[in-house]
């Protein structure tokens, strides 16, 4: 390769000593560099032969990509489906994926095996530039930004220079305070669900059928939500739903605590299906331990007492929602939870 | 000189599109000085490669998706083609999501290669990383690409996650639901800063077109320019390359870009491009039409995050019990908290690994010759425990799928990896650190003693000998061409201090390179041959 003088002025410079080597150990008696590894020859590069198959072998892999790429034209067209039969999807998205893959394994191959086969294959060596400048480059780079101090008056004026500072601050803060209508405050709207409109009865979700205490057996489990949900338009209905949603299960009343005999009915207990980890619908229920587990993180949750957490990286119980029967037998809610439901947030407790 | 240049008039089309090239941008120039440019060559340098092209590839079927998909979160009743979801309720965004799968002939391959190109591109970033730490590719003078790589790492996660949000299917809508929860247990801000994200209550329906912008525009022009600083300091600091025969830290040895990387690295785009699109004809990702649109009150058991965000939720799995704090009537939610600081902190520590290294070392000089791990063998240790400590996480995000598939107790199984993520590392640590220090010896082995060749020779006096077929020179060299460190001892400054500063260094030094195995020196080997003379 050719180097310009400049080049090798740096590359001799360029040793052990030219920058510190902290804690190396400079070998006194370093083995001999050996230098680059002779070359191996190739068949393709003493075989006329096998260079000509190697050429016809590139050449038959471009042949490949240009009918690969015919072909995924051809099935795009051919295999037309009609959204019924999920077969026909299945073809066309085969057929024509196959087709392209064709046309792009193709050329790559074609080109490595070219590169490979046919391009010269030794090593060549090149030397290197130490990254920073030379001496006379980065003196001039100094001189530059010197000049530039002197003319502008930079480091001299220093009100100019403060007030920058300030400015350059200051400026984009109100790009910072354009984003706040991004969202409402929160304000307490973390504290309530849709059940504190009070006497509201526990329906099916997502039917929104009212539910009647007789309905409900022992170990059968209801997905609940609040009456008149379903009518909600969006947002406000996944809004609602995603604090409001409730699980409904009946126990035997002998194994179950006295407050959730205060808050049920009849051994029928109600309760956020709102993790208090992270906001997963605590949907699995098993029937023999009375646990309900979150099956996003495993938070496991003790229905026969309260609640209470028995495994996993939740904290709280599930908060309990207080019910009744109303005088069509139906479960009613007669108001909220009695705190907020789902994750933990700062203000939870204020 | 006009003159001179006018007379250029022969040579066809080809010529004289490069004549017209180079009168108004100058082409020639900058194909002398890159043309011929130098690349080493080796299998592990084209991890980087993988996944700058599965970016290319990602910006390619991303933008075949956005002219379908509509990122509203509107509530329509779904009257598509696919039967089972026939006047189901849903958002926009996922009934386009399933028009662009059941409707749009190649859209459902599209979506495939994209989601498959985005899997590739996280996992090809991390594991050139991997690469790159193990070689200690990030040593001066590359430590500031080492952190714009990061920062491309970082992103690609950012992409990936603001991404599989978009269909606003039942499975990414829990996703959220998550990130709402997380961000809620912050402290002070979390539930106003939940707010502004989702520009009010949970879901709301502004929330997947945020992402959106984020996911086409922001994310991706980040990318873009990271990816240009990332290259552009390849460019200026050139490639590294592996040790061996005249390889050193002034030069560099490989092919020229012109003809041999052009086609080697151009073909190699490829052929990534023709395994994604095959891995995507052939096999299904993310069917959201089998979850349904989003609903705050079902979810799927055993559902799964993409691979690179099962770190941060196998942190979240892992937390005990009841670490959650009220004081002063604030709440503590440490069980967000703590996993959150988990998976920041390893990311962090992963950022600034090469100024702690360099700092350590206080070695000034530019690296240019990759180590070999063995020769490294305290961050090589470091690297398998950081390594251990992500796999744990990670796997701690299946815990459930482990103890249904083998049967186990969940609790047990969880118990199991939070005992793991404890000791796991420090016994990846110790166990890397032996292995390359014997590995270090061996290599000793053959240098001075060269190879067991299995030919046993009885001696005249009766002594039974293997005859060691010695080294040759190259592998010698690459043998015991490596940087050896030395432990220092915490100095008094010009005060006659010795500073706290200084003592960790003298520790961590002490830490990093008390045991070591040196590189074979020519006296050495000398006496060796001598000694083998002997026999």
């Amino acid at each position: 390769m050719a180097k310009d003088p400049k080049d090798l002025a740096v590359v001799e410079a360029h040793d052990e000593h030219d920058y510190e080597t902290g804690l190396a150990v400079i070998a006194a008696d370093k083995l001999a560099d050996p230098g680059i590894e002779p070359h191996r020859v190739r068949m393709t590069d003493k075989s006329v032969k096998h260079e000509k198959a190697a050429a016809r072998q590139v050449a038959l892999m471009f042949f490949v990509s240009i009918l690969g790429s015919a072909f995924a034209i051809w099935a795009y067209y051919a295999f037309p489906f009609d959204g019924v039969n999920a077969n026909s999807l299945r073809i066309n998205t085969v057929f024509l994926g196959l087709g392209i893959t064709l046309g792009l394994f193709g050329i790559g191959v074609g080109a490595v095996h070219w590169a490979k086969t046919l391009m010269p294959d030794a090593e060549v060596s090149e030397e290197r530039h130490l990254t920073r400048g030379t001496e006379d480059v980065r003196a001039a780079a100094v001189e530059i930004i010197r000049l530039a101090d002197q003319e502008s008056g930079f480091s001299r004026r220093k009100l100019i220079r403060r007030t920058l500072y300030g400015a350059l601050a200051l400026f984009p803060i109100p790009a910072i305070v354009l984003f706040s209508d991004l969202g409402p405050s929160p304000k307490d709207s973390l504290r309530h669900t849709m059940w504190g409109k009070g006497k509201l009865r526990l329906t099916r979700d997502p039917d929104g059928t009212p539910i009647k205490a007789s309905d409900v057996q022992i170990g059968s489990v209801f997905h609940v939500i609040p009456e008149g949900l379903v009518d909600l338009e969006a947002p406000d209905l996944l809004n609602e739903k995603a604090k409001a949603a409730v699980l409904l299960v009946r126990l035997d009343p002998s194994e179950i605590t006295q407050k959730q005999r205060d808050w049920g009915y009849d051994g029928i207990v109600a309760y956020s299906k709102i993790c208090t980890h992270v906001g997963c619908p605590v949907a699995l229920y098993e029937q023999h331990t009375h646990h309900l587990l979150c099956p996003c993180h495993q938070s496991t949750f003790d229905l026969a007492n309260d609640c209470a957490v028995v495994f996993g990286p939740a904290s709280r119980p599930l908060p309990q929602l207080k019910i009744e029967v109303d005088a069509e037998g139906y479960l009613v809610a007669p108001g909220d939870f009695a705190e907020p439901v789902g994750p933990s947030f700062w203000e939870r407790k204020a | 000189m006009s003159n001179a240049v006018n007379t250029k008039k022969k040579g066809g089309f080809l010529a004289g599109t490069a004549n017209y090239l180079d009168e108004r941008v100058g082409v020639a120039g900058i194909l002398k000085d890159f043309g011929r440019k130098i690349f080493p060559d080796h299998w592990s340098f084209m991890l980087g490669e993988v996944a700058l092209y599965s970016f290319l590839v990602l910006l390619l079927s991303g933008t075949f998706l956005t002219f379908f998909f509509d990122p509203s979160m509107a509530e329509v009743h779904y009257n598509g083609v696919y039967g089972p979801l026939k006047g189901a309720p849903m958002s926009v965004a996922y009934q386009s999501t399933l028009d662009i799968s059941f409707e749009v002939r190649g859209g459902l391959l599209m979506r495939q290669v994209h989601h498959w190109s985005a899997l590739l591109f996280v996992a090809a970033a991390g594991l050139h990383m991997l690469r790159v730490f193990f070689t200690g590719a990030f040593r001066k003078p590359r430590e500031i690409n080492w952190v714009v790589g990061f920062m491309l790492f970082v992103l690609g996660m950012a992409g990936g996650f603001t991404g599989y949000s978009l269909p606003d299917d039942l499975l990414s809508g829990n996703g959220l639901r998550i990130i709402d929860g997380m961000i809620k247990g912050l402290p002070v801000i979390g539930a106003s800063t939940s707010s502004l994200l989702f520009g009010g209550e949970f879901p709301g329906d502004e929330i997947i077109q945020r992402l959106y912008s984020l996911h086409i525009m922001i994310v991706p022009a980040l990318i873009l320019v990271f990816l240009v600083i990332h290259l552009f300091m390849v460019v200026i600091h050139k490639h590294t390359h592996y040790s061996g025969g005249g390889k050193k830290d002034s030069n560099i040895v490989g092919y020229p870009l012109m003809p041999v990387y052009v086609a080697k690295a151009g073909g190699f785009f490829f052929i990534v491009f023709g395994v994604i699109m095959l891995t995507a004809s052939l096999f299904t990702i993310n069917p959201v039409w089998n979850y349904g649109g989003y609903d705050p009150s079902p979810v799927s058991a055993g559902t799964q995050p993409d691979w690179y965000i099962g770190f941060l939720d196998g942190a979240l799995r892992l937390t005990p019990t009841g670490l959650e704090v009220v004081a002063d009537g604030n709440t503590w939610a440490w069980n967000i908290i703590l996993p959150m600081l988990v998976g920041v902190g390893l990311l962090g520590v992963v950022a600034v690994y090469p100024f702690i290294e360099a700092w350590i070392t206080g070695d000034k000089r530019e690296h240019h010759v990759l180590d070999r791990p063995r020769n490294a063998p305290t961050r090589t240790a470091i690297g398998a425990a950081g390594v251990t400590f992500y796999a744990v996480l990670w796997a701690g995000a299946s815990t459930d799928l482990i103890a249904t598939n083998f049967r186990m107790s969940l609790n047990h199984v969880l118990t199991s990896m939070q005992i793991l993520l404890l000791v796991g590392p420090v016994i990846a640590y110790w166990v890397t650190k032996r292995l390359c220090l014997s590995l270090q010896r061996k290599d000793r082995e053959i240098v001075l003693h060269g190879h067991e060749s299995g030919r046993i020779v009885r001696l005249p006096h009766g002594e039974y000998i293997e005859v060691h077929e010695p080294a040759d020179e190259y592998q010698i060299w690459k043998l015991t061409d490596f940087k050896e460190y030395s432990p220092t001892l915490a100095r008094p400054n010009a005060k006659g201090v010795i500073t706290v500063r200084a003592r960790i260094r003298s520790a961590l030094s002490k830490w990093f390179f008390e045991d070591r195995v040196s590189p074979v020196g020519a006296t050495e080997l000398e006496a060796a041959k001598h000694h083998g003379e002997l026999h």
